[in-house]
């Protein structure tokens, strides 16, 4: 199945690299076919979801520089709408992880990730936050954000410059564009595990 | 020069004459409703997209500008987002109050928003003790802001509940003996009257000195009733995280994000009615040939206009000035403010009786 | 050997003292190690007043402590007191928390590293890591499995983390002692605080506003980088150094390159050496204006945050051009630079220089004329010289309550001796000082580009090294004056490809005891701006 048109401002979907995988991602959402109506529903919510992407002040180490970067007057982030960084988890709807995670932040990152609402989004920027990156020998490196919470956008680089940063937010902004919000499975299923009570 | 009254006065007799009594009157408080409503929500986006666009030029960036032309359509995009977001239920909190705080908040401000008038006939309410009301319901907000902050149980909520009661408090008065210097030179509280008598010279010509200083500190003491710009203490983003609304998420913080900006408005219209004469075009005496041509400039744009520019005042200060310290903010209100105000009182008294 | 030195060291009883360009190594017994330290910080002759760093070693046979001291008034002079002991399953030294503050902190880290216990101090719970580590991971014969230190899945107990840790069995039976008492309104800042410059965490004892207590946690970003450059060879280890305190990633690495050439006795081309110099200096600029720029924000002025930051760009791109990088420009490498430099650089720079001069006039007026900037500065967060020296706080900290401690002065390296600057000194040791000095320090750096940047010379751009890198057998130790202070590189090599042991000194970690130290009793609002003062960067200290 073909991905229709995403339009995000001044960058057509050519442009974009690894479509195949959001083509895939598609493909799954729509398995069972889409209602016409809910399905414009769906975009006009998905259009105001993927524009205004509040993200979480958090950073570890040196990624978040270029975050402040992005955030400052040459690469000004408030272009997109994403200049509205929320201090408090419960508001934000993207964590950016800049930097490595060690052992004694997982939790904490863990943490906060289940203290945001719902739909929340990660983004890990860069090699620490992908993989370990340069710390990937030492005894008190977690190997790659994705080891604790589910990630959405990956963003390569040590550090990646406030661009390649953009290029993420954007792919992360596509990727909202194609959700569905109506066709959410009602009641999530929950497997409590009684004994461990 | 065209007022609203018209088509308000017309609608009502419209009613009253087809409908029996309580039918009209239930159509009007159902429209007046709506159209209060709607004008909120609308004004409070009009607001957030002109705070972001002035502070980013004042920081040499752009702002938003992807989204609709120039980022018109940004604050509608956040909207969508803000009211399909996930409301958090705290699981060791005080649920209820927690729900009803954020309420408070929003009403506290709706209350006030009504009874601004924006045009002669074109307020919902006009009480004869309309500066006693605007000050008790404006005042509402701050259980609003101490509940929020009480309920979420935890230290960051807390420390900025008892910062905003200990600064909205002691603000009130300062606001309030500021606004009771015009009430002297008017001589009534009924805003529609106060208006009307500033056809000719506004209260801030009027009033001369002592009507200045109590603009000056009307807008200062309003300012940190709004808990913005050097007096964000409630919220303090780089100490207290988001202060009393760190645990509120979706529509519930939303409340309390429009709030913030239309208490902005509000405490710029509330100084708009009281000092620059409401919709009253600028009326030099004996330029009648100047009055004339501000009467061709419609009533309802003076009003905005006037409250646009206190507003781009309020947002100047927020965004050049650092913040101030708690015992500092109290200083500067029982200490300097209060004191300045209550000599100003007796200085509009002597003012009065020498003109 | 001068005078002085020989008066104090004769009073060491039974020392084996060696001396090397100025470093001075004295080794003493453990029994003496307490006595030696008391005559080295407590004589009339030199005060050796300021303790630089604790180095831990693991000699496998034996554990040692080596600690690093200066005069404070003498900064050329560096002594080594070194002990070892043999006891392996209870390794002890005493303690030395009396004599320096900057002591407690080191004590608790070589305890964290190498479970090295220090007699008499009873705040022994780990720094770095959490307090349920099973292991000293910088032993020798540490175990880096992962099963036995997997991924934690919940958060740290608070209790754990105040409690001070009982080791010794005799106080088995007496009540646990703790940070903060039971009744104590104890509230957490970070590790995910927009005020914390990173992944610190505060936990700060309240009395209404007023802060009573202040507990710093680390290791939140503590990535084990010591440990790693065990495994790594010299020229690897420099990207390392980059990634400490990042701000100043590049003269960190130079501090590496240097102290790695001095090893191999290289001589490093002038060329080098010139835009070496630059390029640190560009970097402290840099810094220093995010550091304004970080303060500001702390107090609440977002413009002024974004006005430094959009300065900041203008050096961002000359790195880029030149260094190919922009945050980690990876410019220096052992015995020069990576690359020649852009056709464009100098041009660049000289456009900068006066862009510079004109954007800090208005910085000063957007913020240091402010009255409410004025007015929170004023009176707040006093550190007098003694207490600078005897915590350590280097830098643009120490030299804003007076004490003269730059590097580039007392121990030039580089261009440094060639060039005319002043080392800027205040006396009053407030708020306000440690703010202005950042800003005036840009000012004097740029003077020091201006006089080098027409001058480089021609020439080879980096020096011959061997393919592989072995460093002969020894101490080695490099300072440098980074954005934030002292910064040293110790490196310990027994002749191999790899260094047997590397400690680097982080200016950032005294500045959060600094921290600890001056905020009792001011509110929370200060605490958070105090912070900002000091502008100390998280993983330097947690490395």
């Amino acid at each position: 199945m073909e991905v229709k048109d995403i339009k995000v401002k001044n960058f057509t979907t050519a442009d974009f690299r690894d479509n195949e995988y959001l083509e895939k991602y598609v493909e799954e959402l729509r398995k069972g076919g889409v209602n016409v109506a809910i399905g414009k529903l769906d975009d006009i919510i998905n259009w105001g979801r993927s524009n205004s992407v509040w993200p979480l002040t958090f950073a570890t180490s040196c990624c978040g520089i270029e975050f402040m970067s992005l955030g400052a007057a040459r690469f000004d982030f408030a272009r997109f709408g994403w200049e509205v960084t929320r201090n408090s988890p419960r508001q934000a709807d993207v964590v950016f992880c800049f930097g490595t995670i060690v052992h004694k932040m997982a939790p904490v990152v863990k943490r906060l990730y289940e203290q945001m609402a719902e739909p929340k989004y990660v983004i890990a920027v860069g090699s620490c936050a992908i993989s370990g990156g340069p710390f990937k020998k030492s005894y008190h490196t977690v190997m790659g954000l994705d080891e604790i919470i589910p990630v959405d956008v990956y963003v390569p680089g040590c550090p990646p410059s406030p661009n390649a940063i953009i290029y993420g937010m954007m792919q992360l902004s596509r990727k909202i564009k194609v959700q569905e919000f109506f066709s959410l499975p009602k009641e999530p299923k929950i497997i409590v595990n009684k004994a461990n009570n | 020069m065209f007022h609203f009254e018209v088509v308000t006065k017309w609608i009502d007799t419209f009613l009253m004459s087809n409908l029996p009594e309580w039918l009209a009157l239930t159509i009007e408080f159902v429209l007046i409703g709506i159209l209060i409503l709607s004008a909120y929500a609308v004004l409070a986006l009009i607001l957030i997209l002109a705070e972001r666009k002035i502070c980013a030029y004042f920081q040499c960036r752009l702002g938003p500008n992807r989204v609709g032309a120039w980022g018109v359509l940004q604050p509608i995009a956040d909207m969508f987002k803000i009211l399909l977001k996930e409301i958090i239920t705290l699981n060791r909190a005080d649920n209820r109050l927690f729900r009803l705080a954020s309420f408070l908040v929003i009403i506290a401000s709706l209350l006030t928003f009504g009874a601004l008038p924006f045009d002669k006939g074109l307020h919902a309410i006009d009480f004869n003790v309309g500066v006693f009301y605007l000050l008790a319901v404006s005042a509402l907000g701050v259980v609003g802001i101490v509940l929020a902050g009480w309920a979420s149980n935890s230290k960051y909520t807390m420390i900025g509940a008892m910062r905003s009661g200990a600064q909205l408090i002691s603000y009130e008065l300062s606001c309030a003996l500021s606004l009771m210097t015009i009430v002297m030179l008017s001589g009534t509280m009924q805003l529609s009257q106060i208006v009307e008598q500033q056809a000719n010279m506004w209260f801030i010509f009027k009033g001369g000195i002592p009507a200045f200083i109590a603009f000056v500190i009307y807008l200062i003491a309003g300012h940190a009733e709004t808990n913005r710009g050097p007096f964000d203490l409630p919220e303090a983003e780089s100490e207290l995280t988001a202060g009393y609304h760190t645990e509120y998420s979706g529509i519930t913080f939303g409340f309390f994000y429009l709030a913030e900006y239309l208490n902005m408005f509000i405490i710029a219209a509330i100084a708009t009615t009281m000092f620059l004469g409401a919709w009253q075009p600028l009326h030099i005496p004996g330029l009648d040939g100047f009055n004339m041509v501000m009467d061709y400039i419609p009533p309802v744009l003076w009003f905005f206009a006037k409250t646009f520019f206190c507003v781009f005042i309020a947002l100047w200060v927020r965004w050049s000035f650092p913040r101030l310290r708690i015992d500092q903010l109290l200083r500067l209100e029982w200490k300097i403010l209060m004191p300045i105000a209550l000599a100003n009182i007796v200085l509009m008294a002597l003012w009065i009786l020498v003109f | 050997m001068n005078n002085k030195l020989e008066q104090i060291f004769s009073q060491i009883p039974s020392a084996e003292i060696s001396n090397k360009e100025n470093i001075y190594t004295i080794y003493v017994s453990k029994e003496n190690l307490r006595r030696s330290a008391e005559i080295l910080r407590n004589n009339d002759i030199l005060d050796f007043d300021f303790l630089r760093d604790i180095i831990g070693m693991d000699y496998t046979d034996s554990f040692g402590v080596t600690y690093n001291l200066s005069p404070s008034d003498d900064l050329t002079i560096i002594v080594l007191l070194k002990s070892t002991t043999t006891d392996r399953e209870k390794p002890a030294f005493d303690t030395v928390i009396d004599l320096w503050e900057s002591a407690p902190f080191y004590e608790r880290e070589v305890h964290d590293f190498f479970g090295i216990r220090f007699l008499g101090n009873e705040d022994m719970r780990r720094i770095f890591l959490r307090q349920d580590w099973r292991g000293y991971p910088l032993r020798k014969d540490y175990d880096n499995s992962p099963i036995i230190n997997p991924v934690p899945k919940d958060n740290e107990n608070l209790d754990d983390m105040e409690n001070l840790p009982v080791l010794d069995l005799e106080d088995l039976g007496k009540p646990k002692k703790s940070v903060f008492d039971k009744d104590e309104y104890v509230v957490n800042f970070g590790p995910q605080h927009p005020a914390t410059h990173g992944v610190l965490h505060l936990r700060i004892s309240l009395d209404g506003e007023t802060v009573k207590k202040v507990d710093p946690n680390f290791g939140y970003i503590h990535r084990g980088i010591e440990k790693m450059c065990e495994a790594y060879t010299y020229p690897q280890i420099l990207h390392l150094a980059d990634r400490l305190d990042y701000l100043s990633g590049s003269i960190n690495r130079h501090a590496v390159c240097m102290a790695v050439e001095k090893g191999l006795e290289l001589e490093v081309p002038q060329r080098a050496q010139y835009v070496r110099t630059i390029i640190d200096e560009l970097t402290r600029i840099a810094s220093h204006l995010l550091g304004w720029g970080a303060m500001a924000l702390d107090m609440g002025a977002i413009t002024a945050f974004v006005y430094g930051m959009r300065d900041r760009e203008k050096i961002m791109d000359i790195f880029e051009q030149t260094c190919g990088g922009r945050l980690m420009a990876n410019y220096a490498v052992i015995g020069g630079l990576m690359a020649d430099i852009h056709p464009e650089f100098q041009k660049k720079v000289k456009e900068f220089i006066p862009y510079m001069r004109k954007m800090l006039k208005e910085h000063h007026i957007l913020f240091t004329g402010n009255p409410i900037a004025r007015g929170r500065m004023d009176g707040v967060g006093y550190l007098s010289r003694e207490q600078a020296i005897s915590i350590g706080a280097t830098g643009p900290v120490g030299r804003s309550s007076g004490w003269s401690c730059d590097l580039r002065k007392h121990a030039p390296y580089a261009a440094y001796d060639k060039v005319n600057f002043t080392e800027l000194l205040r006396t009053d040791g407030m708020t306000f000082d440690r703010y202005h000095i950042r800003l005036d320090e840009i000012e004097e750096s740029l003077k020091i580009i201006e006089q080098l940047i027409d001058n480089i010379p021609e020439g080879d751009y980096c020096a011959k090294t061997k393919a592989v890198i072995k460093l002969p057998e020894g101490d080695y130790i490099q300072r440098v004056e980074n954005a934030r202070g002292d910064f040293s590189v110790y490196i310990n090599s027994r002749g191999d490809k790899f260094p047997y042991r590397v400690k680097f000194r982080s200016p950032s970690m005294v500045l959060v005891n600094v921290l600890k130290h001056i905020t009792p009793g001011t509110k929370i609002s200060d605490l958070i701006m105090l912070g900002g003062s000091l502008d100390y960067v998280i993983p330097c200290i947690d490395r």
